[in-house]
């Protein structure tokens, strides 16, 4: 057995293929760890949304529902106006975990992304490898939610091709901004749990998800403006159950979410390659 | 395969390293040895294309490393000082994936990854995961990893740092198996046996800076005698006795714990000193290493710091 004298069993060519797809290579490392986790992945994705909607949904909503009458809120019963947060919340959320998890490990816990960094791989594709591997939990998470929904009657059919894409470019836009915080972490003890308390709840809580945000004092109402969490459920609502909302805002939301997505990733690009050249 | 001159390393205000040249040929194994914050690791990042340059020039494989980073990795094998396998993964499945970062098929992958998991001894552990594997075993993965691109230099950074006895011997066995197959190693060491055993030659660094380069065997010629004697009086008296003894050989050195005493004739020595009336509460008669030349360079041993 010869270990070094083989032919050489790459030329520039296959080289610089190989540098292209970088970000390929490390989404298939990464779905391969994600696949080792399959049974909490679906036991989440299942478990979430049923939880919710019976809890939520059907208790608190049948409270709602007594209290306002046929109207309700926007006119529908409260399972269809919580539809579209949940299912987004359940996407931003589900993302968190494919992205900071892995970003904590690879550059503190086994130092995974310093052994990638010595192979024709750069940082900015090991950053655009988490976050397509990401996506496909999105994709995942957001398809079994809908589905939920479907059974519990909280949406229709036409939903599908409105209120899953959406959901989906807020996981995305989410996934972005996470991994460009989560790539400075130096010292990661807290990081998750502070992020969980300061960011995630209030966001979870102020961002009109179980009211409409004009329900609340106008000095927390900025929570819900600055959050993609609100921004995606305005838009969810208008898709699903026809929600008014001006034009202007339809496109600021839109707006809102795309830049957050390409800030972030830009941003986490540029960290990743510093973090593992310096 | 690498030439460097010049090479420095500067962080703000800390110069990490300060204007090395070497130059390592096909086939050479060459080693760096220094102690801790010597500036091995640095200087390994920078020839490994994952730690850019301040000044000075380096080639390696023919490419400049600032602007051709990829396509040198692509060609190199490297070991870090630290494992760092994916723990979730089993052994073969690391291999596996650490390949197709290399963008290399399957069709090639899984005959090599047989090929290495020979070589590393670790067939049985194929598909066992990280964690439950001693610490020779992950080392010797971490080196067969090295090995899934065919690379043209493999880069060691301490390869048995912290591996017991038995370990270290297997895996300097492995590696030496390499040698012999006509691979070029760089290897940075602060231990002088591995440099001993594994490098045909070797520069000393100390502080950022090169300050010895020969063979070992060279090396131990020109900067030691032949052989030593350690002696110990106990601490106290140490540094009380080396002076009256300091004319016995050709240069005395006190450590908090001995007395080393160069000499081309160390049991006569030893019995110099004894006729004197000193008697060591140990004594030890034994050939000169890379250590002592160390120490005669820098006045500090390895193991410091």
């Amino acid at each position: 057995m010869s270990l070094v004298t083989r032919a050489p069993v790459s030329s520039p060519a296959v080289d610089r293929r190989a540098a292209r797809r970088g970000a390929l290579y490390v989404a298939e490392y990464r779905l391969r760890s994600m696949w080792k986790w399959r049974r909490s992945i679906i036991t989440d994705g299942l478990g979430n949304p049923i939880l919710y909607l019976t809890s939520i949904g059907l208790g608190v909503g049948s409270l709602v529902n007594a209290n306002l009458g046929p109207t309700g809120i926007d006119g529908v019963p409260y399972l269809v106006f919580l539809a579209p947060a949940l299912i987004t919340a359940a996407a931003m959320q589900g993302v968190m975990n494919e992205i900071m998890f892995p970003t904590l490990a690879g550059f503190l816990w086994d130092k995974g992304f310093f052994a990638m960094r010595a192979t024709p791989i750069s940082g900015g594709q090991i950053a655009d490898g988490l976050l397509i591997a990401a996506s496909a939990r999105i994709v995942f998470t957001t398809v079994v939610y809908w589905f939920v929904l479907l059974a519990f009657g909280a949406v229709g059919w036409a939903s599908a091709v409105t209120l899953i894409p959406v959901a989906i470019l807020a996981g995305l836009s989410w996934g972005a901004v996470m991994l460009a915080a989560t790539a400075n972490v130096k010292d990661d003890s807290g990081f998750i749990s502070l992020a969980m308390r300061i960011v995630i709840m209030p966001m979870f809580l102020f961002s009109g998800t179980f009211y409409p945000l004009s329900t609340l004092p106008l000095a927390v109402q900025w929570i819900g403006w600055i959050s993609p969490l609100w921004h995606a459920t305005e838009l969810g609502r208008w898709l699903s159950y026809g929600m008014a909302m001006p034009a202007w805002q339809v496109a600021v939301s839109v707006a809102y979410l795309l830049a957050l997505g390409v800030v972030g990733i830009v941003v986490a690009r540029r960290r990743f390659e510093r973090r593992l050249t310096t | 395969m690498i030439r460097a001159s010049g090479l420095t390393k500067r962080y703000d205000d800390f110069t990490a390293v300060d204007g090395i040249d070497f130059e390592v040929a096909r086939g050479e194994s060459f080693g760096i040895l220094g102690p801790n914050g010597a500036g091995k690791s640095t200087t390994m990042r920078m020839i490994a294309a994952t730690l850019l340059r301040t000044s000075g020039d380096l080639t390696i494989l023919g490419k400049d490393p600032s602007k051709e980073g990829p396509a040198i990795r692509a060609h190199l094998g490297v070991v870090p000082q630290q494992d760092n396998n994916d723990a979730e993964l089993t052994v073969r499945e690391n291999l596996y994936v650490y390949g197709r970062y290399f963008g290399l098929p399957r069709s090639y992958l899984n005959p090599r990854i047989d090929e290495l998991l020979a070589f590393a001894q670790l067939e049985d552990k194929r598909d066992t995961k990280i964690d439950a594997l001693s610490g020779g075993m992950k080392r010797r993965l971490t080196i067969a990893r090295g090995l899934v691109n065919d690379p043209e230099i493999l880069m060691l950074d301490e390869p048995t740092t912290g591996l017991d006895p038995q370990a270290r011997h297997i895996l300097w066995d492995r590696l030496f198996r390499l040698k012999e197959d006509g691979a070029t190693l760089v290897v940075t060491t602060h231990h002088m046996d591995e440099a001993e055993q594994l490098c045909d030659r070797l520069v000393v660094m100390d502080r950022g800076r090169i300050v010895a380069e020969g063979t070992p065997a060279s090396l131990i010629r020109e900067y030691a005698s032949k052989e030593v004697v350690e002696v110990r009086f106990g601490s106290d008296r140490n540094a009380e006795i080396a002076p009256l003894i300091a004319d016995i050989g050709q240069r005395t050195e006190v450590l908090p714990d001995r007395i080393l005493i160069y000499t081309e004739t160390g049991e006569e020595s030893l019995q110099a000193i004894v006729a004197r009336g000193f008697a060591p509460v140990t004594s030890l008669v034994r050939r000169s290493s890379l250590e002592d030349v160390f120490l005669r360079l820098t006045g500090r041993t390895l193991e410091d710091e």
